[in-house]
């Protein structure tokens, strides 16, 4: 046991190597993934069938072929094509369609979740839609959708694992390499396993502070500085003078 | 074009795509009887009052949810080297998926309304019978669509069991691929197999939902 331990002292700054192209991965696809989401969410709603078709195709393609196979088609077809990339742009650019598909559909249910009242109201103040989109819809969206958006996060997260089988050094390479050098499956595995739980609980307390931002912007609960305040709110603003 | 895509080449990959479908149909049909299953014996079991039941089941559903699926098969294929990998493939697709429909199950048995649970009191049956009877009954109803997405969703990750050497429809093509160096056709195909299964039975599940809402 403590030869291992001193094996995976070793083998720490592999370790951090590993865990930053995880991170460049699931960011990186994150990013896109976010970008198609809004894109394709808002032209699923569109009134023209220009719009609406092809947007309803790309997100339907993407959610129904397999995520592996993806990503495997991207890496071995596409360069028969003409496109030769990168192994990182290319798990970058799997994981961002696969998950911009599924993004686009929380995206188009929190716009619709939005009370038809708020559409109206905004058009009664004449705002144009660019600016009713930008200042009254997406805020009330955008909180509604985080929860959601955590989970393809995590999700995606977890897809990264893949990038090990199109040559990438992440967490998933690191985890088989220490298996060879420890020769301990159970160490090794476990490690590797709790290196991914700690990203996604790190990611997702991100999201929940991205959440409470949100909700505090519309003016319903706390700010996030009085979240994350240690000491207790004190009771300064309640009777104060007496 | 035609260096590019052969329908000679596409028509010799199919037929071991297809016998590979089989494998992927059989782990999608045996994962999601477990995960079934599974997830509601953890959801239930979330319910107990005690929290030296309810924490470590807590932290194990939240473990296995936030890890990748591929790790989890690799590791328990490793783990058991006598065990068929088809099996291990089955049992982690069911237990991986078993922790969402946990989720499901918890929804659906909180959205039965308070009312029934009094009445179940008053007539004073029994706790398996309120659960047999009354509860479970409602419960399930409203959680078959999020069961079917979650089988669909199973569908679309079986190709990771390629990592365990399992030789579904994914693998049928790759191994194609690994012997002629062409991809493309294999591929492609699969691609469109996936597509082809998954998108009208999301509709069904879509009519269903509708039907039972």
């Amino acid at each position: 046991m403590s030869d291992n331990l001193s094996t995976l002292r070793d083998a720490l700054p592999r370790l951090g190597e590993g865990v930053v192209v995880t991170l460049q991965l699931t960011l990186g696809g994150a990013a896109l993934a976010l970008v198609l989401a809004l894109l394709l969410g808002l032209g699923s709603r569109a009134g023209s069938l220009w719009v609406r078709g092809p947007s309803r195709f790309v997100v339907e393609f993407f959610r129904g072929t397999s995520l592996v196979v993806q990503l495997f088609w991207l890496f071995y077809v596409l360069p028969v094509f003409g496109f030769r990339m990168e192994s990182l742009a290319c798990g970058i650019l799997a994981l961002g369609l696969n998950y911009g598909a599924y993004g686009a559909e929380v995206v188009r249910g929190s716009i619709n979740a939005v009370p038809q009242g708020q559409w109206e109201a905004a058009t009664a103040l004449d705002l144009g839609p660019v600016h009713r989109l930008r200042r009254v819809i997406l805020p009330q969206a955008w909180a509604l959708m985080i929860p959601m958006l955590t989970n393809l996060l995590i999700q995606l997260l977890k897809g990264s694992a893949l990038a090990t089988y199109i040559l990438l050094h992440d967490v998933n390479y690191f985890i088989e390499q220490l298996r060879r050098s420890t020769q301990d499956t159970f160490f090794s595995y476990t490690v590797g396993l709790l290196v991914y739980f700690a990203l996604a609980y790190v990611l997702t307390l991100g999201m929940n502070a991205l959440e409470v931002r949100a909700k505090n912007r519309l003016g319903s609960g706390p700010s996030l500085r009085e979240v994350l305040r240690v000491a207790p709110v004190p009771a300064t603003t309640r009777g104060g003078a007496a | 074009m035609n260096d590019v895509w052969s329908w000679q080449r596409a028509a010799e990959a199919l037929p071991p795509i297809l016998e590979g479908f089989r494998i992927t149909l059989l782990a999608t049909v045996v994962g999601t009887a477990i995960a079934a299953v599974l997830g509601l014996l953890v959801a239930l079991v979330r319910r107990s009052r005690s929290r030296w039941v309810t924490a470590p089941v807590g932290l194990a559903v939240e473990f296995v949810r936030s890890t990748p699926l591929l790790v989890q098969l690799v590791f328990v294929y490793l783990m058991l080297p006598s065990v068929p990998a088809l099996v291990v493939g089955c049992v982690v697709l069911g237990v991986h998926y078993a922790t969402y429909m946990s989720e499901v199950y918890r929804a659906g048995i909180d959205a039965v309304p308070r009312g029934q649970w009094e009445a179940a009191k008053a007539l004073d049956l029994p706790r398996t019978r309120v659960w047999r009877a009354v509860v479970l009954p409602q419960a399930i109803r409203k959680t078959l669509p999020g069961l079917g997405n979650y089988a669909i969703s199973m569908f679309k990750e079986t190709p990771y069991l390629f990592a365990i050497s399992v030789v579904e429809m994914f693998t049928a093509a790759q191994q194609f691929g690994g012997r002629t160096f062409v991809y493309t056709e294999a591929l492609t195909m699969v691609g469109l197999l996936f597509l082809l299964a998954s998108y009208p039975t999301s509709l069904l599940v879509r009519r269903l939902e509708n039907r039972l809402a």
